[in-house]
């Protein structure tokens, strides 16, 4: 029997780069592939040849057994991790952007409009309203509306990149139900992820690439984690270590008291202390990157004191945070953090600029170089050169980038909200290694993570939010994924 | 390096355009002509110099053409009006002009004004105020003749000084705006505004600085036009901006921001001077000039923006 889709000898080189070589791949009928690698290993230039972004060098690409021109084709939709909707369109307009029914011609017709979106919502069993302006919905329904106007092309092979990364574990299910519903005899889904947990309970089968190499695909049900991660890393890794108590005599060095914003915190407290990683665990919405961004004065605070090393101060703006020797890395590197077309030196750099890398006011390119170099090599970035501009990076490898940079300007205290999102097992265990050194040092860290597991492992003490207020407290002994869910989930709606 | 290359191009277009015209009339490659070409260089490329580093931060400075102007007339007031020495009154001058830039900074970093909205505004109100301050006559320097000869004395014989003291600006902008801290902001501002703030930039303290910086360049500019002209005319100034910012364009400066050479605004605003004047060679008429000057734009722009796309994929 043919495969679903198949890709054959694909290879595909940038300058100084190649991406990939002899690359091999099958999706069967009815199957849900799962696709993993390493950042860089390929996926995305994969990703973009099937859609015809990108033409190969050499190699094809079949759909049932014939050749597939992916420029043509409308059988292959993919969703990519950053949705591509109008936010202040509705769900229909969005979904039948470009194929609107129309009225002589020339009107759309709203009304019709609608309703074919609602029986295309209600054949996916998705519970949206077609009137809905798409930026009054959740991130999870966002996704929901890509899915729906994948779908609404009859697209017989979806590919998702990513799908989960901002979903809670409620939505992980819906949409995992959704994958299942919409495999059947004549299509298939790839669905790319990093988190082996969800590819063992969603996919048949995984495949793995690694440097742009396929590596090789097994069976899901007869898969190994362990193994799995070996074959992604060409490596085993060390995952065990379990944090310990820091001593309580360290002093404080960041202090919140009754802290509250307009928006959404109340009255939280609490203090990191010096060597210190301090877990913040919290569903989507429970306001942890609020807690940070009011802590580095990127959002106005309305009630409550920070005091550091002992000082009450007022933080009025990140600068001041920073001067302070604060630093914070947003969880979203690409609008928050990244300088995308300027180089990797000049994004490793841009912190400490105005002090250690310049004098009188002139930047000391020579001193920036070797900064950035040194970066490069000891957080082993992925870049042909520091002077590569950042956006050419993968994401695993821009967000050591932005973690370089504050290591550039040597912060006391260090807020990381999930700095492992979206990147491979290999340059987290890098990220966890870093972090673990950083504390060693008697730096403080304040990890906020949606990844329990990686809570756990790092956090010495963790606290729990939810619905902007501080739920619990617990050493690293006492906390576990269950004790954490159940302070998360505490008081969400009260 | 891909402003590099775009400068490359830019040179390659001036290389070309002056061929033509050298071929065209042999007047145009003369000694004479082409310090006849620099000195009508020096007004718009100071202009351009500033307003480099506003569009690298991804602003707009709509008041340059106009804040000119009055800078001009503020120079008349303080050197002829008021009877104080030249050199005081150009530095005063230079510094109302950076008094200008910082009211636009002020109004877009610190009000969160749109700078096209901003500088539009500043641009009437410099406009109405050159007026009424020289009740809206022109002011001559008749008396100050070293005042005249910033722009038309040469020290370097049958060399005006205007043309060095643009060579002088652009060298000072060039190292600011590569080399300074203040540049890597401007750059790392226009790149991503937000993330330069979460990473401990003041960004509203550098945005103010960077339209002080080039409201200082229009002062300069006020200076030497009035000086050029031997009268400070307060009439004048509006369009300027826009040449100023077509010379930036030209030169390979996103106005989306984060990219940007002085080079390139240098050589963007050589294109324009030399195409005028070529083409005042030709006898073409004035009205025929600005046509041929849109298309270059148009050209410029449209090859930059196909270069990049090449270059993604």
């Amino acid at each position: 029997m043919t495969s679903l889709l198949e890709a054959d000898g694909v290879s595909k080189g940038f300058p100084g780069v190649q991406a990939l070589s002899d690359m091999h791949l099958e999706l069967r009928h009815n199957e849900v592939l799962a696709l993993v690698g390493e950042n860089g290993a390929g996926k995305s230039t994969l990703m973009k040849l099937l859609t015809g972004a990108l033409a190969p060098d050499a190699g094809h690409f079949r759909l049932d057994g014939e050749a597939l021109d992916p420029h043509r084709s409308r059988d292959i939709s993919i969703i990519h991790q950053e949705f591509n909707l109008m936010p202040d369109l509705t769900v229909a307009q969005n979904v039948y952007i470009g194929r609107e029914p129309r009225t002589l011609g020339m009107f759309v017709n709203e009304r019709r409009l609608n309703e074919r979106t609602g029986q295309l919502l209600d054949r996916l069993g998705l519970p949206l309203d077609p009137r809905a302006l798409v930026k009054d919905l959740t991130v999870a329904r966002q996704q929901m509306v890509e899915i729906a106007k994948a779908l609404s092309h009859d697209a017989r092979v979806l590919i998702m990149d990513e799908p989960t990364a901002a979903l809670n574990d409620a939505e992980v299910e819906v949409l995992h139900g959704l994958i299942r519903r919409f495999t059947g005899p004549d299509s298939g889904v790839i669905y790319i992820s990093h988190r082996m947990e969800e590819l063992k309970r969603v996919s048949d089968r995984i495949t793995v690439i690694r440097d742009g190499r396929f590596v090789g695909t097994v069976a899901t049900a007869e898969a190994e984690l362990p193994q799995i991660i070996s074959m992604m890393v060409g490596r085993e890794l060390n995952t065990g270590a379990t944090p310990v108590n820091v001593r309580e005599d360290r002093p404080p060095v960041l202090r919140i008291d009754h802290l509250s914003t307009k928006s959404l915190l109340r009255d939280i407290s609490f203090e990191v202390r010096e060597g210190e990683i301090l877990g913040v665990a919290g569903l989507m919405g429970a306001g942890r990157t609020e807690l940070a961004r009011a802590i580095v004065g990127a959002d106005p605070v309305s009630a409550g004191t920070i005091s550091v090393r002992g000082r009450t101060v007022r933080i009025k703006n990140p600068a001041r945070a920073a001067a302070l020797r604060i630093g914070y890395l947003s969880e979203d590197r690409k609008q928050f953090g990244l300088l995308l077309d300027q180089s990797v030196a000049a994004n490793i750099a841009i912190s400490a600029l105005g002090q250690k890398l310049s004098r009188a006011g002139f930047v000391d390119d020579t001193k920036v170089r070797i900064t950035a170099e040194d970066a490069v090599r000891t957080l082993k970035i992925k870049t042909p050169g520091v002077r590569q501009e950042a956006r050419y990076l993968s994401g695993g490898n821009q967000q050591k980038v932005v973690v370089a940079r504050w290591l550039a300007k040597e912060c006391d205290l260090l807020i990381v909200d999930e700095p492992t999102r979206g990147i491979d097992v290999g340059a987290k265990e890098e990220i966890y290694q870093l972090l673990n050194d950083l504390a060693a040092q008697g730096r403080s860290i304040v990890m906020i993570s949606s990844e329990l597991p990686e809570i756990l492992r790092m956090a010495h003490r963790v606290l729990v939010m939810s619905g902007g207020r501080l739920r619990g407290e617990l050493s690293a002994a006492e906390a576990t994924q269950e004790r954490i869910m159940h302070l998360a989930t505490s008081g969400a709606t009260g | 390096m891909i402003a590099r290359l775009q400068q490359l191009w830019a040179f390659a277009g001036l290389i070309v355009i002056s061929i033509a015209f050298v071929i065209a009339t042999p007047m145009f490659g003369t000694y004479g002509n082409i310090v006849n070409i620099l000195f009508s260089t020096v007004v718009i490329g100071l202009l351009a110099l500033g307003t480099t580093f506003v569009i690298v931060t991804g602003g707009i400075d709509l008041s340059i053409g106009t804040g000119m102007a009055l800078c001009a007339v503020m120079s008349g007031t303080f050197v002829v009006t008021w009877g104080l020495p030249w050199p005081v009154g150009v530095l005063l001058a230079v510094l109302f002009g950076g008094l200008i830039g910082l009211i636009n900074g002020f109004s877009t970093a610190r009000l969160g004004l749109p700078p096209f909205i901003a500088t539009l505004a500043t641009m009437l109100v410099a406009q109405g105020l050159a007026l009424v301050v020289s009740e809206s006559t022109p002011i001559y320097f008749n008396d100050a003749p070293g005042y005249l000869l910033l722009s038309t004395g040469t020290i370097i014989p049958e060399f005006p000084n205007a043309v060095l003291v643009l060579i002088a600006a652009t060298a000072v902008a060039a190292v600011l705006l590569r080399k300074s801290v203040l540049g890597r902001y401007a750059f790392a501002m226009g790149s991503n505004e937000e993330a330069t703030a979460l990473s401990g930039i003041d960004v509203t303290r550098w945005k103010i600085a960077v339209y002080t910086l080039a409201g200082l360049f229009t002062g300069l500019a006020g200076v030497m036009i009035s000086a050029r002209l031997g009268s400070a005319q307060p009439a004048t100034g509006a369009g300027y901006e826009l040449q100023a910012i077509a010379a930036v364009v030209i030169g390979g400066t996103s106005l989306s921001g984060g990219k940007g050479s002085i080079v390139g605004t240098v050589i963007g605003a050589l294109i324009i001077s030399v195409l005028n004047n070529g083409l005042q060679l030709l006898s073409i008429p004035q009205e025929w000039q600005n046509v041929i000057l849109g298309i270059v734009i148009l050209i410029a722009v449209y090859a930059d923006m196909a270069r990049r796309r090449t270059a993604v994929l």
